[in-house]
């Protein structure tokens, strides 16, 4: 266990550094880069002489593999860089942001995990509309008829200016209830979908059909036997659609005007800001395969008849 | 034994005289269209709607009662009536037309990004579990790598980069944009089923006859792992017509003037989207169904093909 705990770690380090050459790469790849944008932006003939300057400001005319070079010394002593549009540091940026999407994500979470718990999934039908409903719905549809709900039905709309939890909490909710809901409800169809599909395997096998025949309740063969095991795949989905929120928030927060790091994705990614773009992909990568890993140990926590070598 | 159970379904009985008469129901020999739609019928329903939405989207010139980009200044915002069944938008746009057209948008960009993703997915997965070793550790090492993307972070990074690339009225690196995310899902799965049939003695057989590495490849297991690649092959097209609806919303996608699903939700939606609701309420609707229906259909298709899939 222990060995298998280490390989997989040191299994991390490449697949991190590939994502670190991908993106880096992918990102020079693009035609036009900041500087252009910038200028392009405000308009106006601005002289070569210009453009060269603030390349040579933000370090963009040195050979890429120098570049390259810089990031990732940078990265090892935590030094992420300057977000090449507002010159903060890449670190606050993403840190101001960060607190907003973790909140929706962990509160979309928990809804969804309820959600799929708390229904009797395998027996009805209703659940599994309402499952396959929410794979096909796009979050930030349902997310556009909430606040058309709210504002027809209450003449209100969430409130536009994020304040933190431990500031004023009903305030805060208030405005990240809605996108937990609406991203939580599709988070929620998948996992009652994969808790559905499992339990229904679960009870094929031999020693449910033992539990009920030395006339156990139905309550206790399906709660403690059926479930605990078929728990496990559950937690998968549970962990790796955890990372994809991440993901989901992308469009989501666009719809409520939320500033998380979703929406800062999407700007940094238009404006060509390329250290803002790779620290953030390296963030929710370097995250998923934490989380990934994370579930693989928990499966061998839960359940001893998994073993790693 | 097996000789002794006659065409008629009968056992024979000079043969086990002792046991009472059997009679067994040999099952129907039904075409297996019918075959799924007697065992599937939502698949079978999903499969009439999405049918319905291909002729839609194909003849959208004679279904849409307007033209899809015909403005009309004194029909702005107008409600769902008569004349316009679903309302018009803040151009007076027909919002009924734009759907439709909207549906020939999704089809193609879902189909062909879905076809191109799976396919190069299932090269790759067979590729890999054919020479295993070190080819495939490589193969697989960089597959990890791209699924450690969000699907949409990978599909935006890419619209970046590529830019627009419109031939025929369609974004190709759009198509390309969503077939990416989908490659490393497709390898895995079918390199899983592919790693089974590297076993079988055909394969051998086929090595030992002396054929290439391409032939028994292509020619041996790939034809072995088209379950898989339907499935995994409806089910993406669903996950494309999401993808592209939410790029088209994030406006980088497919762009106006053109007629797309997403491309409602965003814009001018944004902000008149309280008085006039059609205007976001029918293309979500649009959205949903065609989603449901290859979903539906994707799920139905596993169940008939390979129960034991996990996609």
């Amino acid at each position: 266990m222990l060995r298998y705990t280490i390989n997989r770690i040191l299994l991390m380090i490449p697949t991190l550094l590939g994502v670190a050459v991908l993106v880096f790469v992918l990102l020079r790849l693009m035609p036009g880069d900041i500087v252009e944008m910038r200028f392009l932006l405000e308009g106006g003939q601005v002289s070569p002489e210009t453009l060269a300057a603030e390349r040579a400001r933000l370090g963009l005319d040195k050979a890429i593999w120098w570049q390259f070079y810089d990031w990732m010394t940078g990265i090892f002593v935590g030094d992420f860089g300057i977000s090449m549009w507002t010159g903060r540091p890449v670190i606050e940026e993403i840190a101001s942001r960060l607190e907003l999407s973790m909140q929706v994500a962990v509160m979309a979470t928990v809804l969804g995990t309820l959600a799929a718990l708390y229904k009797d999934s395998w027996i009805d039908r209703l659940i599994q509309v309402f499952a396959i409903a929410g794979l096909a719905m796009p979050s930030f549809w349902l997310g556009m008829l909430i606040i058309l709900g709210l504002l027809l039905n209450f003449n209100w709309i969430p409130p536009l200016t994020f304040t933190p939890i431990y500031e004023d909490p009903v305030k805060n909710l208030s405005q990240l209830i809605w996108p937990a809901l609406a991203v939580g409800y599709r988070y929620s169809a998948v996992a009652t979908r994969m808790t559905r599909s499992t339990i229904l395997e679960v009870l094929q096998e031999d020693y449910i059909r033992t539990a009920r025949a030395k006339g156990l309740y139905e309550r206790l063969v399906v709660g403690r036997h059926a479930m605990r095991n078929a728990m496990l795949p559950v937690i998968t989905v549970i962990g790796l659609e955890f990372a994809f929120l991440i993901g989901g928030l992308v469009v989501t927060e666009q719809v409520f005007n939320l500033n998380g790091i979703g929406k800062l994705f999407v700007e940094t990614v238009t404006r060509a800001d390329y250290t803002m773009v790779q620290a953030l992909v390296m963030l929710v990568a370097t995250f998923f395969i934490l989380v990934n890993f994370a579930v693989d140990l928990l499966y061998a926590a839960l359940d001893p008849r998994i073993r790693y070598h | 034994m097996r000789r002794s159970i006659l065409a008629s379904g009968t056992i024979d009985m000079s043969i086990i005289a002792a046991t009472p008469e059997i009679t067994y129901r040999v099952p129907k020999r039904r075409h297996p269209a019918v075959q799924f739609a007697v065992t599937q019928p939502l698949g079978a329903m999903s499969l009439v709607l999405i049918v319905i939405m291909f002729i839609a989207g194909f003849f959208a010139g004679f279904v849409a009662p307007y033209d899809p980009l015909e403005l009309d200044y004194g029909a702005m915002l107008a409600a769902p009536s008569r004349d316009h069944l679903l309302g018009t938008d803040a151009f007076g746009r027909d919002v009924f037309s734009r759907i439709i057209y909207g549906a020939r948008t999704a089809l193609a960009v879902g189909f062909l990004s879905s076809f191109m993703g799976s396919t190069i997915g299932a090269a790759i997965g067979v590729v890999s579990a054919y020479f295993g070793g070190r080819i495939d550790m490589a193969i697989q090492r960089f597959m990890d790598i791209l699924l450690s993307f969000p699907i949409i972070v990978l599909a935006l990074s890419v619209v970046a980069v590529l830019g627009k690339n419109v031939v025929g009225g369609l974004d190709i690196n759009l198509i390309i944009a969503i077939a990416i995310p989908m490659v490393p899902k497709v390898a895995r799965v079918v390199r899983s089923s592919a790693l089974a049939i590297r076993e079988m003695p055909y394969i051998d057989a086929a090595r030992a006859a002396g054929y290439g590495n391409m032939r028994i490849i292509f020619r041996h297991m790939a034809p072995n792992v088209v379950a898989p690649y339907l499935i995994m092959f409806t089910a993406f097209i669903a996950q494309a017509i999401l993808l592209e609806a939410s790029l088209s919303f994030l406006g980088l996608g497919v762009t106006e003037p053109t007629a797309a699903w997403g491309l409602m939700l965003s814009g001018t939606s944004q902000d008149f989207y309280a008085q006039a609701p059609w205007m976001i309420i029918f293309p979500g609707v649009a959205i949903s169904l065609a989603v449901f229906s290859f979903n539906l259909f994707g799920d139905s298709l596993r169940d008939y093909l390979d129960p034991r899939l996990k996609v």
